[in-house]
């Protein structure tokens, strides 16, 4: 059931479960899915793909005329023994196996990056150390490709780290074999100036299970859009999120888990806080159940934290079911503020304003930090928040 | 022995883009084991009194002084009042979602006592005092004041209370909304407070009920922004027969 609780002036909640013989999922894009840049249109703003996010700000990404600079983001891989780290050319046969880009920038960025990063995890390897991929901006225009493979009964968790200033569009390939389980943690640490577009493809093996946690806290665009698929039943995925928008930010996650298998499961938890003048996030969580994916199982929620007037939240959850053949399907979404009826509370028993603040900031993201299961990660995200905090208000 | 001193206190809200005067010159001494309770019919500004003395940034005060212990509260912030030993039991506590229960006694305590508390001896303390409510382990992990009952809030209020061991406790109207079984179980919360002999009381109600299970020293009417008459308990004998129509009426109010 949809449910919207709490929403302060300057945010919209918009909920919908549809029941539809055909996906709008994919009708309301543009254009269909492709590689080629040249099969989309130059958006204009008022598509629904591209309705929430400001094109100005898109630095040419979205209409050709960013062009790459030679040194635009530097990549690096620290990977633990028996992972194979590859730079390859487009003809490899991995690249875009896990999916196609559907908007322009993620066709663009697959039209325009040299050589495409691949990490592969061999099968029934199961590492105990994370992957690390560090992608820092060097200040110019980029656009990549990363796949990341695990083979069947494989394990390993990916850490990719994104920090410096750049103006970076990209795709990102999680190839999950059968039975094989990947984390993967996406920070985006950017420079305020930083622009990032990124659109990422898990295909979801048989008995596979695909965790993720996207965590955006920098830039001055960040357009993320997770996608998932399965290849084959028993598959699962849990997508986790924060975000903390400053003043002035646009952090934008769109969400697409396919349930184009039968016996599938998808969990999706969002959380965002937002604080200052024109600090806008947005979530779109659509979730599609094919007519053949019986046995479905899925949730999805996004909640968002108002921490000061002068922000704005736009929260789509759209579930489409073509099959009542299902365990379960079900979405939430609200938006709720830190008051000053909160704040007066908090202070009156003694507790000063700022760490008032962090009380509920740090109560509100502890439950999907604690997901993590990676230490120090997990200590530097609740740091990072304290920053956030600490920085502005 | 701390002592609350509040002398012809002004204070004035904004509504209706016009400024309204509530408090009309109030003057009342609460010291240390001492129970004020403060009766006065709805909109005579006994909420506003206890808000004001809180420090909420909706009222303004336009005149008088306000000290405990010699320090001027009225230069306080809000929670500099509260690590100075001011309590309000507010009449509707406000949700915090996110922050559990434990983690806000704690972040609360730590606070006011000017030190974290020793864990072992913390969670024997909360235990125990939760126990005395009839407040259930669990609400312990449950977000703060978030779809609790009435009496729930009330009982964390004074639970709050309890903890926290204030100078001067403002009870605004604790007793609103209770059942009789919880009025008595949150009223003994109170009475236990008090017979530490380090609290001074100030019992804002508008009935007489609970006044028979907490005993004041005094009583006062309120009305129209200001006390009108003191007395003691045989006070609230007389409203509970008379009602506030001799005070609503007439002059008082002018």
């Amino acid at each position: 059931m949809a449910e919207a609780q709490n929403i302060p002036v300057g945010s919209t909640t918009a909920g919908q479960i549809a029941v539809a013989a055909e996906s709008t999922v994919a009708t309301r894009m543009s254009a269909p899915p492709s590689f080629d840049v040249a099969d989309f249109p130059v958006p204009h703003g008022r598509e629904e793909e591209w309705r929430f996010t400001p094109l100005e700000r898109l630095r040419g990404l979205h209409d050709g005329t960013a062009v790459a600079t030679g040194e635009g983001v530097k990549v690096a891989v620290e990977a633990p023994e028996g992972v194979t780290v590859e730079l390859v050319d487009r003809d490899d046969p991995r690249l875009g196996k896990a999916g196609t880009p559907v908007d322009r920038i993620a066709a663009q960025a697959y039209s325009a990056f040299e050589k495409a990063g691949v990490v592969t995890v061999p099968k029934e390897t199961v590492l105990t150390e994370p992957i690390r991929i560090a992608v820092h901006g060097e200040g110019g225009v980029a656009y990549g490709h990363q796949v990341v493979e695990l083979g069947a009964f494989a394990e390993a968790v990916v850490v990719i780290d994104h920090t410096g200033d750049a103006v970076l569009a990209a795709n990102v390939d999680y190839i999950l074999g059968d039975g094989a389980k990947l984390t993967v943690v996406s920070v985006q640490d950017w420079d305020d100036k930083a622009v990032h577009v990124a659109q990422h493809n898990a295909l979801i093996g048989r008995d596979a299970t695909f965790k993720s946690f996207v965590v955006t806290f920098g830039g001055d665009l960040v357009r993320l859009h997770p996608r998932v698929a399965y290849a084959g039943t028993g598959g699962e995925a849990e997508l986790f999120g924060l975000y903390f928008t400053d003043a002035g930010q646009h952090q934008e996650h769109r969400l697409l888990v396919d349930h184009n298998t039968p016996h599938c499961k998808s969990n999706v938890a969002y959380k965002g806080a937002l604080q200052g003048e024109a600090a806008h996030a947005v979530w779109i969580g659509d979730v599609l159940i094919e007519a053949k994916a019986e046995g479905t199982d899925t949730y999805e929620m996004n909640r968002n934290l108002v921490l000061t007037d002068g922000a704005r939240v736009d929260s789509v959850p759209n579930l489409e079911i073509e099959t009542g053949e299902i365990v379960g399907a079900g979405h939430a979404s609200a938006t709720g503020r830190f008051d000053d009826e909160q704040l007066f509370y908090l202070m009156a028993r003694g507790i000063p304003a700022d760490e008032a603040r962090r009380l509920v900031v740090r109560g509100f993201f502890a439950e999907l930090v604690q997901q993590i299961g990676v230490d120090d990660i997990q200590e530097r995200l609740l740091v990072k928040i304290d920053e956030e905090l600490e920085a502005t208000v | 022995m701390a002592t609350l001193e509040i002398r012809d206190l002004r204070v004035t809200v904004e509504a209706d883009n016009a400024t309204k005067e509530i408090l009309k010159g109030v003057d009342l001494t609460v010291k240390q084991g001492e129970t004020h309770a403060i009766m006065g019919p709805n909109g005579s500004g006994k909420s506003t009194l206890a808000y004001s003395l809180a420090g909420h940034p909706k009222y303004t005060i336009t005149g008088g002084t306000v000290l405990l212990d010699g320090e001027d509260v009225l230069e306080m912030s809000v929670d500099e009042r509260a690590r100075a030993g001011l309590f309000l039991a507010m009449q509707y506590p406000v949700e915090v979602p996110g922050v559990s229960v434990s983690n806000f006694l704690r972040t609360s305590a730590t606070a006011i006592r000017g030190e974290a508390p020793k864990l072992r001896t913390w969670v024997k303390e909360v235990k125990e005092a939760m126990e005395r409510l009839n407040m259930d382990p669990a609400f312990a992990e449950r977000n703060v004041n978030e779809g609790f009952s009435g009496g729930e809030k009330k009982r964390h209020e004074i639970l709050q209370l309890e903890l926290l061991k204030p100078k001067v406790a403002i009870l605004d109207e604790t007793d609103s909304g209770l059942d009789v079984d919880a009025l008595r179980i949150v009223s003994e919360g109170v009475n236990r407070v008090r017979e530490t002999g380090e609290v001074g009381t100030l019992l804002i109600t508008h009935y007489t009920r609970i006044l028979r299970y907490i005993k004041p020293d005094y009583v006062h009417v309120f009305s129209g922004g200001r006390i009108v008459e003191s007395g003691g308990a045989e006070l609230a004998d007389k409203l509970e027969d008379e009602g506030y129509e001799a005070y609503t009426k007439g002059g008082a109010s002018a």
